[in-house]
């Protein structure tokens, strides 16, 4: 008896010591996945860190750019134009059309420059400096945008002819590049892309506060120029991105959804239907550039649809989100739990009653959230808008999206690809912080949403 | 509800079709360009100034795709689904003008813009090169006279080049520039090293292991040399100009590539840069008249011209002046 239970007893003590020496064993190895887990965590951060802190650190300081306070003269024997034709009685309206074009291409004609660089001159006067400047070295700091804007201030208002005017001028990409020391000044000469007046004025107006830098609000307001890069902005591609989101979300969420539906609700199961089930998910795997490619050949080659179009771009992306869209709606519609339907059924609803009385208004929150991460996903898509034609450049505001136009992401790609690397490096990673920004407020909207309507439903 | 919420979606639908619709009988009113990337900034200077000094008309749209994706193009066609003008940093070719006419554009118009250095550059910290057409030669040649061993240094090839390893990022075949290449420096460095007669298919083979090939632009040139700086780079005169703080330019048979050797002809390595305009367009497209004539005036593409200020090298005034008498008198290209 004593024996068995000794042995009991000591089974016990022998099982005791087994489940302590495997208890640490287990701790530890939970220790070790969850050092495992937060490492990998740590590691996802920090990429992100590094990718947005590099991002932003470049980024960032392509949104104030250096301008010169100048005094413009608008000097009547330089604007050597006739006064602004006026509608006589008697005339046609074609007649008095055509005088004032012919108006507007004097104006245009006008030497522009010369008035820039007497501004030039003054504000080097007004620092006190006593260093001469020749006139090609003095056009050469300003942007030669500004030769447009004065146009169009006496387009706008021809008294201002004989006036004076305070201006905040830009100062050229090269200029811009100077200011913010982005070339060492200890290169040579023949290294250097400002001759030396030019540098030297730079710094002597910079001195006297006279070049300043400010913030860069022409970046969303002008569109992309190569004429006068300084005064490049988004703005085309801006509006060109979101006439393609509309496209995509009048196309792609109605069809995507509504085919959702009926797949899910209405079709019957069958062999046809697995089919297209494979198929739709087989979409959602296709490379975007595969999408381009079949843009370029229906919508460009067989519809004769416009190149570099924000509707062909919409069209193409629609394709590219729709499966995205079905995909997401459809598992919104399993989620519901059957027994909803079961009570509209119950109370004497039809098919199409429970559907879109009860099962559909459940679903919002699920669908909305998969359209906006689906039309987020299209508008950085940038392989297939290259296939259609839509890197081309384009110094206009698409009026309509059959109107051609760039596109936010290519955008970024076409700055990266300009001559000036000084200037359009820095350019290039502003444009995507604008897209990113887009991104995320996006994304925070499908968040936002999600979570009032889910407290509503 | 249920009638109400598919309504919805009906006018929503309609609306989608209704924004797709107006483009199948699409007309063009502004100019549409395409081709070469080493013409591309000048072309879309020109463009954009055009669209401001000329409120009548709309700003072209300038695209890009090489001097052969550009014809491709040129060549697809008459009518306002197919481009108006391909910019070319090469001659049209004869193949190229038969595949014009064979799909109806048989008034093709050569409007010669200036001229273009093509450079070798490396980066900045490095060493310095003196080059000849047959040190580039020897250094990328997969073809080299019997008994000579394929060199690894620039040094085995001549003592005066630094001790450096062979690697040179040239443009691809897409590329114009590829063209002037193999036209200026490989053939004269082939006949200088293999013999006058040598065929030129001979001469065109270029090693796989130093010669990596650029198909996008030059800003990718410059990605390769700033990744390793062992690299030459082929770049534009224009390119390099903007670009003189991170690069170090070679100087070939004894020139210095500036605007002013090219102009002058001293510089072997350059060539004549165009635009090919369509003639069944003109009158139809608006603009394009003044465009060709805008471009050649002497504000853009004269000495002192908004073109040179970018790097380009003005034509002399004469031929400027007969390049647009011709476009003007309808002359067209001959094979």
């Amino acid at each position: 008896m004593t024996e068995i239970l000794e042995t009991e007893a000591e089974a016990n003590t022998r099982r005791r010591a087994q489940v302590r020496n495997s208890l640490s064993r287990r701790n530890r190895a939970e220790q070790r996945f969850k050092l495992l887990g937060l490492g990998s965590v740590l590691a996802a951060m920090a990429f992100v860190a590094v990718l947005f802190g590099n991002i932003l650190t470049n980024g960032l300081p392509a949104f104030w750019q250096y301008n010169v306070d100048a005094e413009v003269y608008f000097d009547p024997e330089v604007i050597n134009v006739p006064d602004v034709p006026v509608h006589q009685a008697g005339q046609s309206e074609a007649d008095f059309q055509a005088e004032m074009l012919g108006w507007q291409r004097r104006l245009a004609m006008v030497n522009w420059n010369r008035i820039l660089v007497a501004s030039v001159e003054g504000a080097l006067a007004e620092a006190g400096a006593d260093t001469e400047i020749d006139a090609r070295s003095a056009q050469s700091i300003i942007d030669s945008g500004a030769r447009f804007v004065l146009r169009d201030m006496v387009l706008a208002d021809p008294a201002i002819i004989g006036e004076r005017r305070e201006m905040q001028l830009l100062l050229s990409a090269d200029g811009d590049n100077w200011a913010k020391g982005k070339l060492s000044r200890d290169l040579p000469d023949d290294r250097q892309q400002l001759s030396r007046p030019a540098r030297d004025a730079i710094d002597r107006l910079e001195e006297a506060g006279i070049v300043h830098r400010a913030f860069a609000w022409h970046i969303f307001t002008n569109v992309d120029s190569r004429s006068s890069p300084a005064s490049a902005g988004l703005a085309g591609a801006f509006v060109g991105s979101f006439y393609m989101m509309l496209v995509v979300i009048l196309l792609a969420v109605p069809i995507g959804v509504s085919s959702a539906i009926y797949l899910e609700e209405f079709a019957p199961k069958n062999p046809f239907t697995d089919l297209i089930e494979v198929n739709i998910n087989n979409l959602a795997a296709v490379p975007s550039i595969v999408f381009g490619l079949l843009g370029a050949a229906v919508f460009i080659n067989i519809f004769h649809l416009p190149l570099s179009a924000p509707v062909v771009g919409g069209l193409v992306l629609t394709l590219m989100t729709l499966p995205t869209v079905i995909i997401a709606t459809r598992s919104a519609l399993r989620a519901v739990p059957p027994s909803l339907r079961q009570a509209a059924l119950g109370i004497g609803a039809s098919k199409t009653q429970m559907v879109f009385h009860h099962v559909l208004p459940v679903t919002y929150p699920g669908i909305l959230t998969a359209s906006i991460l689906g039309v987020a996903q299209a508008l950085g898509e940038t392989a297939p808008l290259l296939l259609i034609g839509m890197n081309a450049f384009v110094a206009n505001v698409p009026a309509t999206p059959m109107d051609q136009s760039a596109a936010l992401p290519v955008q970024i790609y076409l700055w990266q690809g300009n001559e000036n690397r000084n200037f359009f490096e820095e350019r290039t990673f502003a444009a995507i912080i604008v897209l990113l920004a887009l991104m995320i407020v996006l994304n925070a909207l499908a968040i936002w949403l999600r979570g009032r309507l889910e407290r509503k439903a | 509800m249920f009638v109400k919420t598919t309504s919805r979606l009906a006018i929503i639908a309609a609306a989608g079709v209704m924004v797709a619709a107006p483009a199948f009988a699409q007309s063009r009113t502004n100019i549409q360009i395409a081709g070469s990337s080493t013409v591309l900034p000048f072309a879309s200077i020109v463009a954009e100034e055009f669209g401001q000094m000329f409120p009548e008309f709309e700003t072209p749209v300038v695209a890009s795709g090489g001097s052969s994706g550009g014809l491709r193009q040129f060549c697809a066609g008459v009518g306002p689904e197919t481009i108006d003008i391909a910019n070319a940093s090469r001659a049209i070719r004869s193949s190229e003008i038969e595949a014009c006419a064979a799909a109806g554009v048989s008034d093709i118009r050569e409007i010669r813009i200036g001229y273009d250095g093509i450079v070798f550059a490396s980066a900045a910290e490095g060493p310095e090169f003196v080059l000849e057409p047959q040190f580039v030669y020897q250094a990328i040649a997969a073809n080299l006279p019997e008994g000579t061993e394929a060199p690894t240094l620039w040094s085995d090839i001549d003592p005066s080049l630094p001790e450096q390893p062979i690697m040179m990022a040239i443009p691809a075949s897409n590329h114009g520039t590829r063209e002037v290449f193999e036209e200026k420096v490989i053939f004269p460095g082939c006949e200088a090293v293999m013999g006058e007669d040598t065929d030129h298919e001979v001469c065109g083979e270029l090693r796989q292991d130093n010669v990596i090939e650029i198909a996008g632009d030059y800003t990718e040139t410059l990605a390769r040399l700033s990744s390793d700086a062992n690299t030459v780079g082929v770049f534009g005169l224009s390119f390099y100009e903007q670009n003189t703080d991170t690069l170090r330019v070679a100087t070939m048979s004894g020139v210095t590539p500036s605007l002013e050797t090219v102009a002058s002809g001293e510089y072997p390595v350059s060539r004549p840069l165009f635009f090919y305009v369509k003639g069944e367009h003109i009158g139809v497209i608006p603009g394009i008249e003044e465009y060709v004539q805008f471009f050649l005036s002497d504000a853009m593409a004269g000495a002192g011209g908004r073109l040179e200020e970018a790097g380009m090298i003005p034509a002399p005034a004469e031929e400027t002046a007969e390049v647009l008498e011709n476009f003007m008198n309808g002359v067209t290209v001959s094979q």
